[in-house]
């Protein structure tokens, strides 16, 4: 197999920022500062050329370096939109950083190094690229959760989230090996074409391949949060700083959502009547716990954890349909949710000042009167995660719901939507919270106006996207169209 | 006698093949190991002497001529002395300490070429084998401080357990530049790479990665200026402080061993091993041909043998925190650089070491 | 032939030995000890199967450097092994049906027939083996080569942004920060008129909605 430079081009938004990333960390070493402008202005420079680089370079349906990159349209979107929610993420975050003395150079480095992890899950071709940006976003996680090193509460997240996180990286990794074995190839068209061959074969290595779909399925839920697999997730919400939070339940969650398309509807879709029950189970259970146990929660970052396990139930259900639409249901709800996360954790960090966290729900309280507009955006984003028409979170509800009907799962749909209207109740609470109740602390709210400008943009793009969603949701029907 | 050697080739014919093959085998061990042993002994008389007119004075001279006989009645003496076991401590592995630290430097030469063919074990991976089986001497050194329960002990165990990781890395660095600019982990092909003139040895064009290896070796065989594991001054004797008698003496054995390796290495990987230094130079080349090489090998050996002795006769010991900071921040990067420089030399097949 | 089988069950045996060892055996330096000794053994086995840089490079990695470092670790930590097993009693017949659990459905599912087990073959390469491992490592696997370089990258700086704390030995204090101060952060104006033990007891309750 000889090398040749056209191999590169797909891959040029990954080096873009392999090499962007490194600048990051040259110059964060020579411009340091409480500040830290030229490391902020450099990150930033570095996502949008990865973005533009992204954009120019693609060329359609590519597979390089042996099969181990992929790039196609489902990668395309979804580096766009990871792309986009570090940036946002540094946006909010730089500002409640300095703040509180945290804002380090590493915050930049490794938040560009996880998105570079997540970008390679995005594309990968193979089970073995696709584990190994896994363990790149992973071990820059557990290093940012941890990296306020004077909060007890971090480091214990970071601990716990560490030792949960590599057992199921070995879980998964595991069940990738069984699934090589079986196979022998580590490629995932080549692997989907040797499935489908024992499949048919009178084979004798049918039971093995499904106790690797075992391994593969609670893997994936680990990662994604899905329940039962999901104690890890609020210990770590709560824990870690608020700016990291901000960058594991929006742009951490795109990469979960790839991780599980290219696992289910690249891999193991010849599989389908072995792991659609499984995700059925964790799909329901994940609703249930994230909507039940959400309701008791008075900390915010806390709930927006349940909060999360329950929108992964939607998530799951849409990947288990097994159909293009269902797919691309589930990219659409995983990216408006990742928006509408982005806008949440966005809220508490601008709310908050030095000594004092807004995470509790009481500090919500006569929001409205103290600041209209951010009255509004948690208005927006509330409405947005409960599904309630005009934002987006219900047309992304809608079409997950479409897709699950359209299959025959009448049941699951109704199940649901149970659970929503179950969880419509803390979401509409925290609306009551802030236009309905007295102020409690009437300190005024101190925010940059980059900040509050991008929040309320952020939130209104929640809604603009809720009374528009046909370009994106046209978008993310096109990535599938080929399945 | 003719007829003595038929009837003893007759009874080496006789014998199975398996039996043939492990009798080989065990006479190349003793080949080496026996005169590796001699050369261990006066080692350490020549250490004596060296250091003893560097720094004027005779060194030992009583036992025998000039003090040859020296080496002889130390190892007696070792001998017939007694092994204290301190209470508490772990036997099994107290005793199991010195045979780790020196069946490495034993096994190692299993692989070192004394001349073209002239091999235990001529294999590809030669080099590799070496750093893997030289790297495991670090556990000899653990476990004996370790094993030791004392506290002298421990914390050179400790000290020498950090250094050796750390100068490993940069000397495992050094010899991949030199495997880069030879094309091959053979020691004899290395050796062979370096023919030509004594302007081919790879000293030349790895001058740098030379001095950091060779300083990197010091420090890996616990030598000064880097024998904090040893620190007489501060922690007694370091790892080995509960060792008496025979076991203090493979302690012993293994670190002059180790020394004498690393000295044969340099001499293969820089010096051009066996390699006349006369090669090329027309009249000289023709009146120094009779040599056989192994003659130059042992001449290089001794060099950079007279090296260590020197260094220890001239350098202060090193402060631990700087023997850190040397090999991170100083070796590592200076042969990561060279290392790019020289696969970059090799790419371009820069005359005359690469072409 | 014969030979080679008898070396194969001495090195099996000796793997297997020292790898319950290292989970069974109480002390924790002494577990390390026998994983360095699985390890060996397990070089071993690659060796018999001509797979040379392999099992070179794993005396060289794992023996030679990272378990040493672990030792390193493990002799300086004191562990209190009477701590470390407390609640095993407790939790053992939890842990004994789980564990049960596991190993039927395991049966179950990979009867001899799934699993066909084959010898494996020994390395039968041309060229050396170094030069088939290049090949492989840096021709087709060069992108998850370059992924896991990136990983260790990613490594060092974690571990870096951990660990290192800056120079301690000056007690500079920060200008920033003492203009930063502010009355309100400092100060708090009591109200002697009223008792102020209501006024807390009512924030504290409103902590609790």
């Amino acid at each position: 197999m000889e090398f040749s430079t056209q191999e590169l081009i797909p891959v040029l938004p990954e080096i873009t920022l392999l090499v962007m990333a490194s600048v990051v960390l040259l110059v964060d070493l020579f411009a340091p500062g409480k500040e830290r402008v030229g490391t902020y202005t450099t990150s930033m420079l570095a996502l949008a050329l990865t973005a533009l680089v992204s954009v120019y370079s693609y060329q359609g349906e590519q597979l390089v370096f042996a099969g181990h990159h992929q790039s196609d349209g489902l990668s395309l979107v979804l580096k766009l939109a990871m792309v986009i929610a570090v940036a946002v993420v540094f946006l909010y975050g730089r500002g409640y950083l300095a703040v509180r003395g945290l804002l380090n150079g590493e915050f930049f480095t490794l938040s560009l190094f996880g998105l570079l992890g997540m970008m390679i899950i995005a594309s990968a071709g193979s089970l073995l690229s696709l584990y190994l940006g896994l363990e790149t976003l992973s071990l820059s996680l557990y290093a940012l959760v941890g990296f306020d090193r004077r909060s007890v509460a971090s480091s214990e997240a970071a601990i716990k989230y560490f030792i949960l996180g590599a057992l199921a990286s070995g879980v998964l990794l595991y069940g990738i090996s069984i699934l090589y074995g079986v196979t022998g190839t580590i490629q995932t068209a080549a692997m989907q074409m040797e499935i489908q061959a024992v499949l048919t074969s009178a084979g004798q290595y049918q039971m093995l391949l499904g106790l690797g779909v075992v391994f593969v399925v609670v893997g994936a839920a680990f990662k994604l949060g899905a329940a039962p697999f999901h104690m890890w997730l609020p210990d770590i919400y709560e824990g870690s700083p608020t700016a990291v939070t901000n960058y594991l339940g929006t742009a951490s969650k795109l990469a979960a959502i790839a991780l599980v398309l290219r696992l289910f509807a690249d891999v193991l879709q010849p599989l389908i009547h072995q792991w659609q029950p499984m995700l059925m189970l964790l799909a329901v259970a994940s609703l249930a716990v994230g909507n039940i146990i959400a309701i008791a929660q008075t900390n915010f970052k806390r709930m927006l954890a349940y909060s999360a396990i329950s929108h992964m139930g939607f998530v799951l259900l849409g990947v288990l349909v097994g159909t293009g639409a269902g797919y691309s249901a589930s990219l659409f709800y995983m990216i408006t949710y990742a928006i509408t996360g982005l806008a949440a954790f966005g809220l508490i960090m601008l709310l908050s000042r030095l000594g004092f966290e807004a995470e509790n729900l009481v500090d919500f309280k006569g929001l409205a009167q103290r600041s209209p507009l951010m009255g509004l955006v948690v208005l927006l984003v509330m409405f947005s995660m409960a599904g309630v028409p005009p934002t987006v979170g219900f047309f992304a509800k809608l079409a997950v719901i479409d897709a699950v009907i359209e299959q025959g799962f009448a049941w699951i749909a109704v199940v649901a939507v149970l659970f929503s209207v179950i969880g419509a109740f803390y979401y509409l609470r925290v609306v009551k919270l802030v236009f309905f109740d007295g102020v409690e602390d009437p300190s005024p709210l101190v925010s940059s106006w980059d900040e509050r400008f991008v929040l309320v943009l952020n939130g209104l793009f929640v809604l603009v996207l809720g009374l528009f969603p046909g370009k994106l949701l046209e978008i993310c029907n096109q990535v599938f169209t080929g399945l | 006698m003719d007829s003595l050697i038929e009837i003893f080739l007759g009874m080496w014919q006789w014998l199975p093949v398996a039996a043939q093959t492990v009798l080989v085998i065990l006479a190349q061990i003793i080949a080496i190991t026996i005169p590796l042993m001699l050369g261990v002994a006066y080692f350490t008389y020549a250490e004596r002497r060296v250091i003893g007119s560097m720094q004027v004075r005779i060194g030992p001279n009583r036992v025998g001529y000039f003090g040859l006989l020296q080496p002889i009645a130390d190892g007696v003496k070792l001998f017939f002395k007694e092994i204290v076991v301190p209470v508490k401590a772990n036997p099994l592995l107290f005793y199991l300490a010195p045979v780790l630290t020196i069946a490495p430097a034993l096994a190692a030469w299993a692989v070192v070429p004394f001349q073209p063919g002239w091999v235990v074990a001529d294999i590809n991976l030669g080099l590799l084998y070496v750093l893997a089986i030289t790297s495991m001497g670090v556990y000899g050194v653990i476990i004996a401080g370790w094993a030791s329960n004392s506290r002298y002990a421990f914390l050179g165990a400790m000290r020498s357990a950090a250094q050796i990781i750390s100068y490993e890395i940069a000397m495992g660095f050094a010899l991949i530049s030199v495997l880069v600019a030879a094309g091959s982990i053979n020691l004899t092909d290395i050796v062979m790479a370096q023919q030509g003139s004594a302007a081919h040895w790879f000293v030349l064009p790895l001058l740098p990665i030379f001095v950091v290896y060779f300083i990197s070796a010091v420090a890996e065989t616990n030598r000064a200026p880097f024998d904090v594991a040893e620190g007489e001054s501060e922690i007694v004797a370091g790892f080995h402080v509960e060792y008496s008698g025979m076991t203090f003496a493979v302690f012993f054995l293994a670190e002059y061993a180790n020394m004498i390796l690393i000295c044969t290495l340099t001499s293969l990987l820089f010096l051009g091993g066996w390699l006349s230094p006369f090669e090329g130079i027309p009249g000289l080349e023709a009146l120094f041909s009779w040599v056989p090489g192994i003659v130059w090998l042992f001449t290089k050996i001794l060099m950079m043998g007279f090296m260590y002795l020197w260094f220890r006769a001239t350098f202060p010991r090193y402060r631990y925190d700087q023997i850190m900071r040397l090999g991170w921040k100083v070796f590592i990067p200076i042969t990561i650089v060279w290392l790019v420089l020289v696969a970059a030399a090799v790419v371009a097949e820069l005359p005359w070491w690469f072409d | 032939m014969l030979t080679e089988k008898i070396l194969f069950y001495v090195f099996a045996a000796i793997l297997i030995f020292a790898a319950s060892m290292v989970v069974t055996v109480r002390h924790s330096v002494r577990a390390a000890l026998f994983l360095v000794l699985a390890f060996f053994t397990a070089a071993g086995l690659w060796l018999m199967l001509h797979a040379e840089f392999l099992a070179i490079v794993l005396v060289l990695v794992y023996v030679g450097a990272v378990m040493v470092l672990f030792l390193f670790v493990v002799m300086s930590v004191d562990l209190d092994q009477g701590r470390l097993r407390e609640g095993f009693g407790r939790h053992m017949p939890v842990g004994l049906l789980v564990a049960g659990v596991v190993i039927a459905e395991m049966v179950s599912i990979l009867s001899i027939d799934q699993l066909a087990i084959v010898a494996p073959e020994s390395a039968t390469v041309a060229v050396n083996n170094v030069e088939a491992v290049g090949q492989l490592l840096y021709r087709q696997y060069i992108y998850p080569v370059e992924i896991a370089s990136v990983i260790l990258l990613v490594g060092i700086i974690a571990a870096i942004s951990m660990t290192l704390r800056g120079r301690r030995q000056s007690r500079y204090i920060a200008p920033a920060e003492q203009l930063a101060a502010n009355k309100r952060d400092r100060l708090r104006v009591v109200d002697l008129r009223e008792p102020a033990s209501t006024d807390s007891s009512a924030e504290s309750k409103g902590d609790d909605n």
